[in-house]
């Protein structure tokens, strides 16, 4: 067995998930945020195409699956930059530390 | 393990990938870490061409490395961003948030670091779309076109959201 194991696709997936989830946690652009939302659900699609591949029962299903999972990022994407286009709009900045008007 | 095509290809990719990541997390511009973000896109469609997934890598490179990249440029052009965005506050939040995620981190790759599932010949590879079509069209009729109607309701919600709403009362 000399090809790649199944564990370092999971093990890239994670990393990649825990770099997005680090910047969607500390970046203030409001931008970033999303694109770092995105990388996410890259890490995501990783696994599904990985056990398609690898799984106990291979099969294309999960390939079927990843490409419904970018449908939804890209509309995802598409929503969230007009809901920030309309919050810049009234509020004149993109940094989520001054989008509080919902505390309080 | 011996250091086969495959193990050279998939270390090169996910290097890609990862430093692509990294940069994002560590540049300064906000361009810049679009652009490093297209890298890491890159990398993971090559990652999906190993995993023998070529539609799904030619849509990752379409989707992500094309459409959403210019979405995102697009955003960061029509709102005033400052040039740099000045990095978070550091102290116990930013710390208390690296621990949590770093712990997060090493429980994951507790339950998956020797996670060997035996693997079985498939045949994703020959004629990878002609399957993703039938299986779609025979299973996923369905969700297919649910998914057609929710890429129109986000269409059409985008628009509303983004219309410009200066004539009050207006109901245009």
């Amino acid at each position: 067995m000399t090809g790649v194991p199944l564990s370092a696709y999971l093990v890239l997936a994670l990393v990649l998930f825990c770099i997005g989830l680090y910047g969607a946690l500390t970046k203030r652009n409001a931008v970033i945020v999303l694109i770092s939302i995105e990388l996410m659900l890259n890490a995501a699609n990783i696994n599904l195409v990985a056990f398609s591949k690898f799984g106990v029962t291979p099969s294309i299903t999960g390939q079927v699956f990843s490409l419904f999972t970018i449908t939804i990022a890209a509309a995802e994407a598409a929503v969230g930059l007009a809901i920030l286009m309309s919050l810049y709009r009234n509020r004149k900045t993109v940094n989520v530390d001054e989008m509080e008007m919902m505390k309080n | 393990m011996s250091l086969s095509g495959e193990l050279i290809a998939f270390i090169g990719l996910a290097l890609v990938a990862i430093v692509g990541g990294v940069l994002l997390i560590t540049l300064t511009k906000v361009v810049h870490m679009v652009i490093a973000l297209v890298f890491t896109f890159l990398g993971i469609a090559g990652i999906y061409m190993l995993l023998s997934a070529e539609f799904v890598a030619i849509v990752q490179i379409l989707i992500y490395s094309g459409a959403i990249t210019i979405v995102m440029l697009f955003g960061i052009m029509l709102t005033k961003h400052q040039e740099n965005d000045a990095p978070a506050k550091g102290g116990w939040g930013s710390f208390s948030l690296l621990a949590a995620i770093a712990g997060f981190a090493v429980a994951v790759y507790l339950g998956i670091y020797n996670l060997d599932i035996p693997v079985q010949p498939t045949a994703l590879h020959e004629e990878n779309t002609k399957q993703i079509g039938i299986e779609l069209f025979s299973k996923y009729v369905i969700p297919f076109e649910v998914m057609s109607v929710l890429l129109l309701v986000a269409l059409v919600g985008a628009i509303v959201l983004a219309k410009k709403d200066d004539e009050e009362g207006d109901r245009s």
